[in-house]
């Protein structure tokens, strides 16, 4: 009997050996936005793994991970939502959330997925086991109008921040009981906020204004004080460049007590003093920054631009507040993503079918991938950070 | 030698005759085609999306812009829609690359 057991143990390992056994620590997805796929990537040798498809239109696509770096979730222009198997390349759910979808977050526990949805405007929140919906959020605005859902971020204590863009407010909910969520709203926030933030910490959510200008934040450590409006220039100011792709705020973090944010309609990242929130100085960059990201040392900053500056991608050392590289990675850099410890950076050239993979202390490419239209670039490691 | 150089010619004759018999109106070339059809996808599509079924802007789908006239439309694409997202385009792209980005929505242009 006993030798049968290690018999039919030993034939049930040597199925699961087909594939070697690897963990998924150092895992990624690049996003074909054109064909509705992705690509399995792993950043210890620079290479692709595997290609999954059947995604639908990932324009504009997010992922974010299970807290096992097993899954990914990812979340499509069309509305589905789908959980990628990270070690067989596999779709293994999906559901049609609804038509029109803009991103996700994934709670505290990681039992949670939220989906922010255009139309029907509101929150969608599924089991993220078996992706059945346990909560439907519809952004009704103060104003009487279900508004687009914009900025959905996670938030400690197992809640979801998000913003209501067309009635100008940011919604708290507290999912500890899922099936009743409860939901504080800050009203008169301010005109369109377009993106959000989480920092860090967890502590502050941050919306940026398109509609005026300024940073609409909230202080989660003490929800009660209510809506503080920081960086009041912060926004188009006089005379604005016509802006051809919003401004992302995810890059942002801090490097000691400097934050970084692309400036909206200006070839300027702001600087930030986080103890008063009051701008303190601006590097004039080569265009209109779309990502002004932290390496993840907080020593360097990546920054990509929009239209007609979007095949470049310059280098910003903090110390200095200067640029100290310009480079050309292909036309259409659309995302970068730093590994873990911000040794390479990843970046996508849209137009040039490709991702090209950095060195970040000598600032030359080590690597080129072939991608078809490549759009975000997403990381395993991201499992683990508030606001990812 | 010769009999390779013909044929081309005459290819390069019957583009330019295709193009003239189409429409009166200046039509961009057919390489500029090729990039506005890849704007409106691409960068249109980051706020419209990429299928036009809408996002943060309004969906761009041949039923929605119907009761639109070109010249409206072609106005909004070059000076954009103040107050909202919509940025004027007209430091990119000409009236006549405007127009046949109208046309191309509409889907009177392939
Ligand atoms: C940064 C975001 C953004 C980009 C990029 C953008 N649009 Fe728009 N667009 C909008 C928004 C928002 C509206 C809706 C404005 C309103 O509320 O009136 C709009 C409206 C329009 C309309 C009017 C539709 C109607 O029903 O009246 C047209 C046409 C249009 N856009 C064409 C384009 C074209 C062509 C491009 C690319 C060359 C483009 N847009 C790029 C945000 C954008």
């Amino acid at each position: 009997m006993k030798r049968l057991a290690v018999v039919a143990a030993l034939v049930a390992l040597s199925a699961c050996a087909e594939a070697p056994m690897r963990a998924t620590g150092d895992l990624g997805l690049v996003v074909e936005r054109a064909d509705g796929a992705l690509q399995l990537v792993e950043t210890s040798h620079n290479t692709r793994l595997s290609r999954v498809s059947g995604l639908g239109d990932l324009s504009h696509a997010s992922v974010v991970y299970s807290r096992d770096e097993r899954y990914a979730f990812v979340f499509g222009r069309d509305g589905g939502l789908s959980k990628v198997d990270m070690l067989s390349g596999r779709v293994v759910g999906r559901v049609m959330q609804s038509g029109n979808s803009i991103g996700g977050a994934i709670s505290q526990d990681g039992r949670l997925v939220a989906v922010a949805n255009y139309t029907p405007g509101g929150v969608r929140v599924f089991d993220t086991d078996t992706l059945e919906m346990v909560a439907d959020i519809p952004a009704l605005g103060a104003d009487g109008q279900t508004s687009k859902v914009v900025g959905l971020e996670d938030a400690p204590g197992n809640r979801f921040v998000f913003s209501l863009y067309d009635s100008g407010e940011i919604w708290l909910a507290d999912l500890k009981d899922p099936k009743k969520p409860a939901i504080r709203k800050f009203t008169g926030i301010g005109k369109q906020p377009y993106d959000a933030l989480v920092t860090e910490d967890g502590r502050y959510y941050m919306a940026g204004l398109f509609g005026e200008d300024g940073i609409a934040m909230v202080d989660l450590w003490n929800p009660e004080a209510g809506v503080r409006r920081i960086l009041d220039h912060y926004g188009k100011g006089q005379q604005p460049l016509p802006v051809y792709k919003m401004p992302h705020l995810e890059g942002w973090a801090a490097s000691g007590t400097q934050a970084f944010l692309p400036a909206i309609g200006r070839h300027e990242v702001l600087v930030v003093d986080t103890t008063t929130w009051r701008e303190v100085g601006r590097i004039a960059v080569a265009g209109q920054p779309v990502f002004a990201m932290l390496r993840p040392d907080g020593r360097q900053m990546w920054v990509n631009f929009a239209l007609p500056d979007n095949g470049k991608v310059q280098v910003i050392d903090v110390p200095s507040l200067s640029v100290v590289k310009t480079i050309e990675p292909g036309p259409g850099v659309l995302h970068m993503e730093f590994t873990p410890r911000g040794e390479r950076v990843w970046l996508s050239s849209r137009d040039a079918d490709h991702v090209t993979v950095w060195d970040t202390e000598t600032l030359e490419q080590v690597a080129e991938l072939p991608a078809s239209k490549p759009s975000g670039i997403f990381f395993t490691a991201r499992a683990h950070r508030i606001g990812l | 030698m010769k009999a390779a150089v013909i044929p081309g010619l005459f290819l390069v004759g019957a583009t330019a005759l295709g193009a003239a018999s189409v429409s009166a109106a200046p039509i961009p070339a057919p390489a500029r085609q090729e990039q506005l059809r890849a704007l409106v996808t691409q960068d249109c599509g980051s706020c419209h999306g990429m299928t036009r079924k809408g996002g943060l802007g309004s969906p761009l789908l041949a039923e929605n812009l119907a009761g639109i006239g070109d010249e409206a439309l072609v106005a909004t694409i070059l000076d954009g829609r103040p107050g909202t997202p919509m940025p004027p385009w007209r430091a990119l792209l000409s009236e006549d690359d405007a127009l046949w980005i109208v046309h191309h929505l509409k889907g009177e242009m392939p």
